[in-house]
């Protein structure tokens, strides 16, 4: 059995269909690529499956069981947690806060020295943990996105749903980003990631789907799917120099 | 060292009717209600910022308890039975409102305690056949007082209680993003309404212990709107996300406000609304924070 099955996963603002009866599914320990040209639809399927937007129709399930129609909390609690894609840190609270409350509310609801060691041990996975004690508003771009990915990894989640997190790092961030995440993988960590960034997505991710309007046009190994007619028409255009 | 101090300060405070004068004594069971009221509020309005004026509905809920009350049973069973009142119009007016955000929260909470009055006021008239009623309640000034002062250590002991709770720490990751307290797993309908609850049960409480000193009531005394406006200004004044700020805030401007309006009743409004105003671009986050600011700025120009 896969551990995420996303079936014709639906979702309609008024007349316009976002996300049209879009299907796939995770292995445990997957890395998945979600691809598209802007305004197809990536980041509202990752909000449907994280519980940020509810589905118009259709289901995801995690290992077997029925996630539609839960709310973001009960999903977060089921094992999916998830970075933004415009980041989102909380900038009153210290950097040990903004992840420990993953660790605390998350499926594993530790408190206490158990809360702080899972919180200390994701800002260390992250190159963090040094800076614990600081203010999460006074921190850089990347090291925001650090921060928002140790606070997905202290949920200790099934699934890592990861939205453009490479997005608008400089070329050495982005190696470190690109070896951050390869390492999440090898841990064993199911990822699916939206991605822009074609350099990432080879370098991390076997196979990949792609959306176009809303709906899959392909899933298949990167490497064909990056040769595929029909996708580069709809998302590299014609001068492809991915 | 905590342990030894809290209790020497609110046994001290409790002794304080015994050396002090009637005026005098009325003065603290006003300034120990303020204080209990900008604490309850800032317990679920501090972290949340979700800015209430709702709060003159539930003190005023509980002066009206008593006051239908008092002739009926006994003062303790009137103050259990107007917890469950406070608690009880909190779930609904929470169940029912938590999902409002923003601008459109602070009027409902302020539409709230105008409904409530008017409500009142329909029932006592069409119902009851009389506006007006009054408090016979024996209690002494000195009574109220040690009640009222009970209630605010209750308050601030809860407050620090949940601050270190998760419920605490749901709160302030509401309070900056509700996004991301969902996504963390923070069922946030929940998290909001248990404690706008515990905060509503308070302000309701603190209303009927405060009410026999009012002797005559009716619905556009107790409903005053003034009393939710000092409330908010009070604990921003201090500091609505520190323990001890809200009660910081409402001793100095509780007194300021009594000379004001004693010593110049038509003009007193006018420095409300400009202390208002200072409040809000001088302390944007309290005194106590900005006096911690100013501290902070002078150390790293010594070193």
């Amino acid at each position: 059995m896969s551990l995420l099955t996303i079936d014709k996963a639906t979702k309609k603002f008024g007349g316009l269909t976002a996300v049209d009866g879009v299907s796939f599914s995770l292995e445990q320990g997957e890395i998945l690529g979600l691809l598209g040209p802007n305004g197809s639809g990536k980041t509202t399927l990752i909000n449907l499956i994280s519980g940020a937007l509810p589905m118009t129709s259709g289901d995801t399930r995690l290992n077997g069981v029925s996630l539609a129609g839960k709310r973001a909390d009960q999903i977060a609690h089921a094992g999916v947690a998830r970075t933004f894609q415009l980041v989102r840190i909380l900038p009153s609270l210290s950097l040990m806060e903004n992840v420990m409350i993953t660790a605390v509310f998350g499926a594993k609801s530790h408190w206490g020295q158990a809360a702080k060691d899972t919180a200390m041990t994701a800002l260390g996975r992250v190159g963090l943990a040094d800076r614990a004690t600081a203010s999460a508003g006074s921190l850089t771009y990347i090291d925001q996105k650090r921060l928002e990915l140790a606070r997905a990894l202290a949920a200790e989640p099934e699934v890592l749903l990861l939205d453009e997190w490479l997005a608008g790092l400089n070329p050495t961030e982005l190696a470190q980003g690109i070896a951050l995440i390869r390492e999440l993988s090898q841990s064993g960590l199911t990822i699916l990631m939206v991605e822009h960034i074609m350099e990432a997505v080879r370098a991390l991710c076997p196979r990949v789907v792609v959306m176009n309007s809303g709906s899959l046009i392909a899933d298949e190994a990167t490497q064909s799917a990056l040769n595929d007619p029909c996708v580069i028409a709809a998302y590299l255009g014609d001068s492809a120099d991915a | 060292m905590k342990y030894v101090i809290y209790p020497v300060a609110l046994a001290l405070l409790a002794a304080v009717p015994f050396v002090a004068s009637d005026y005098a004594l009325g003065l603290l069971i006003g300034m120990v209600t303020y204080v209990t009221l900008a604490s309850a509020w800032a317990m679920f309005s501090g972290p949340t910022h979700y800015v209430s004026l709702a709060t003159v509905a539930f003190y005023g809920a509980g002066a009206y308890v008593v006051a239908m009350l008092n002739e009926v049973m006994a003062y303790p069973m009137i103050l259990l039975i107007t917890a469950g009142v406070g608690a009880a119009m909190a779930l609904v007016v929470g169940l029912s409102t938590l999902r409002l955000a923003g601008v459109y929260f602070v009027i409902f909470s302020f539409g709230l305690a105008e409904l409530i009055r008017q409500l009142i006021t329909w029932y006592e008239i069409n119902i009851y056949g009389t506006l007006g009623r009054y408090i016979f309640v024996d209690i002494t000034a000195r009574g109220i007082y040690w009640q009222m002062l009970a209630l605010a250590a209750i308050t601030i002991g809860l407050t620090a209680y949940i601050n270190r709770s998760r419920l605490g720490l749901a709160l302030r990751v509401i309070g900056d993003d509700e996004v991301v307290a969902a996504h963390s797993g923070i069922p946030l309908a929940r998290m909001k309404l248990m404690a706008f609850v515990l905060s509503a049960t308070i302000l309701t409480l603190a209303g009927a212990i405060a009410s026999p000193r009012w002797v005559y009531v009716e619905p556009a005394i107790v409903f005053n709107p003034t009393v939710s406006f000092l409330t908010v200004i009070m604990a921003l004044f201090g500091g609505a996300n520190r323990l001890w700020g809200p009660a910081l805030g409402a001793i100095p401007l509780f007194l300021a406000f009594e000379y004001l309006s004693a010593h110049f009743p038509d003009v007193y409004p006018i420095f409300l609304g400009a202390l208002f105003i200072g409040v809000v671009f001088l302390f944007p986050n309290g005194v106590l924070a900005g006096i911690e600011g100013l501290r902070r700025g002078k150390k790293e120009e010594t070193a």
